[in-house]
């Protein structure tokens, strides 16, 4: 019992610590909205970068990537590195640095209210955050599940899933209700430092136990030789390449890490963040997945349901230890959590309650509204992730898939004069389409001429389908584009940069 | 001219990062170094390479391809 009480202790301190970093944010804050969303478009490289980065971990970091490295080899170190470490980084140029000059020049907050802006269409703005917010969904029930099955895991049973998941929910709301960008910035900050001391610590710890690196290795190398050698039947060339782009491509698209596009204090800290990008997600990655991969040569068994890493950590490490690096994750969680729950409200009070609900709204209504919107929206995904649909991987990959469908159509934009309105509209509902009747029509086989084809699969011949949908896309928007003319209301000068 | 040459420049390096940060060419390979598999050891260099050409690329042509008047 005494155990238990430290761990929960543990646990409980790190998220009141977060509580009141909030608190001194919001007393230094304005209360209007564009402090609210963008903390007044103030934040440093350090802040920037940290944000970024730890918006992008979430339960996968410390749960579901080693649990995949335990089965199935390290080698997702790779796709990460790929995905997460140059093309985002490229993409982070071409799409992060154009809309923070656009933003810079223009005062946009969102994503929706750029194109709607520069297409002269309210309906554009509002399909725009629709999709955004049907896919944000998905992505914070999987922070909660996650969170529900590392407290659940930690206490051996003892806490409920159920309860596990309501206490990160109920401290998500409570925080970012409180607190907003600036508040968010700041503890993940303070988040992903200390994800990043705490991981290197857990490696040294375990590898001083079993002898090194190469004692570890030596250990895998009689148990499963084959996740030494690169690639397997799991990750296949197509496997490797298509969950990277697809990924990489769907994570500018997540609103709150597009949104963070808008919020860099100087162009100098969009560089430093692009150039520091490969060696921080080596830094964190490298090691999280290997101590997954060691795992299955130290003869850890993981029970059904479980994950790895806690596991591990257990054997090797004191109980206070292993309850910090839960309180790690969590704290991964939250932060990916709050600013999806905080770009998400943006997205649903701007972008859609404010043009076709109340036109008239003022700031502080607004700001009111955005702090009932997240409560609502965590409330709603907390009721989903109890029926828990899915693995942490199977419900994440769903809804990267489905924001990379975004990503080509905006790029078109951004950079192409001549989209037209009706060309973006066609890319993004004909690219939507595609893959929504992939991901929720079950697959049927049909004859063709003596062959079986699938139809309706996720993946054709080891390639996602999501990368057709993302080809479509492309194709449509500038098809479209070129046989349609502009609407009067479309102003193409929005986006071009060099022209003042 | 020369600003053609310099951009398929930075698209063909950029390219190679990309297509190189997964070394296909020792795929099935179980060698190891130092208590890690060479295969990872080839990624981690390449990510710290691509650091310092991304690095460049901000010192040299961050602006040039966005059309910002003070290039």
């Amino acid at each position: 019992m005494s155990e238990l009480s430290l761990q929960l202790g543990i646990v409980v301190g790190y998220l009141v610590v977060a509580l009141l970093i909030g608190l001194v944010a919001y007393r230094v804050s304005t209360n209007v909205a564009e402090d609210y969303y963008l903390a007044d478009r103030s934040i440093g490289t350090l802040v920037l970068l940290f944000t970024t980065f730890a918006t992008l971990l979430s339960a996968f970091t410390f749960f579901g990537g080693p649990n995949l490295a335990y089965a199935q080899g390290p080698e997702w170190i790779l796709v990460m590195g790929v995905m997460d470490g140059v093309l985002f980084a490229i993409l982070w140029y071409l799409i992060g640095y154009k809309q923070w000059l656009i933003g810079q020049r223009e005062g946009y907050v969102t994503l929706s209210e750029m194109l709607g802006d520069r297409f002269g269409s309210t309906r554009l703005r509002g399909l725009v955050a629709g999709v955004s917010l049907f896919w944000l969904f998905p992505y914070v029930m999987l922070q909660q599940m996650g969170a529900g099955e590392a407290i659940t895991g930690l206490t051996g049973g003892a806490i409920p899933y159920w309860a596990g998941a309501a206490l990160i929910t109920a401290f998500m709301i409570l925080y970012v209700v409180i607190a907003g960008m600036r508040g968010v910035a700041w503890t993940d900050t303070i988040q992903g430092l200390f994800m990043l001391s705490v991981v290197w610590i857990a490696v040294a710890w375990v590898l001083s136990a079993v002898g090194g690196p190469s004692g570890a290795t030596a250990a895998l190398q009689s148990t499963n030789p084959e996740f030494l050698a690169l690639g397997s039947d799991f990750y296949t060339p197509a496997y490797i390449i298509s969950t990277a782009v697809v990924i990489a491509f769907g994570v500018t698209m997540f609103p709150q890490i597009n949104q963070r596009f808008f919020v860099a204090g100087s162009d100098r800290v969009l560089k430093r963040s692009f150039a520091l990008w490969p060696v921080l997600v080596v830094l964190l990655f490298v090691p999280a997945f290997l101590l997954g991969t060691w795992a299955a040569g130290l003869g850890i068994e993981v029970p059904e349901g479980a994950n790895v890493l806690p596991v591990l950590l257990s054997e090797y490490t004191p109980v206070w230890f292993a309850a910090l690096v839960i309180a790690g994750a969590l704290a991964a969680m939250m932060s990916s959590s709050d600013s999806m729950l905080l770009s998400g409200s943006s997205y649903f009070i701007r972008d859609l309650y404010r043009p076709f609900v109340d036109p008239t709204m003022g700031e502080a209504k607004e700001a009111w509204l955005a702090r009932v919107g997240v409560a609502l929206f965590a409330t709603a995904t907390f009721v989903a992730s109890l029926s828990r649909p899915g693995t942490l991987i199977e419900v994440g990959n769903t809804a990267f898939g489905g924001f990379a469908q975004l990503t080509l159509p905006v790029m078109v934009a951004l950079y192409w004069q001549g989209t037209t309105r009706s060309g973006i509209v066609a890319g993004i509902a004909g690219s939507q389409l595609l893959y929504l009747s992939h991901v929720f029509v079950p697959q049927v086989t049909v004859d063709l001429a003596g062959t079986a084809v699938p139809l309706f699969a996720r993946a054709y011949g080891g390639w996602d389908v999501a990368l057709a949908g993302m080809a479509l896309g492309a194709l449509l928007t500038i098809g479209v584009s070129l046989v349609t003319t502009p609407a009067t209301e479309e102003d193409d000068s929005r986006f071009a940069i060099g022209a003042d | 001219m020369a600003t053609r040459i310099r951009t398929a420049l930075w698209v063909m390096t950029f390219t190679v990062l990309v297509v190189l940060a997964v070394p296909w060419f020792l795929w099935g390979d179980p060698r190891t170094a130092a208590g890690l598999p060479i295969w990872l050891w080839w990624h981690i260099g390449w990510m710290g390479l691509a650091s310092g050409v991304f690095y460049l690329f901000t010192r040299a042509d961050w602006d040039r391809y966005m059309g910002v008047s003070d290039v």
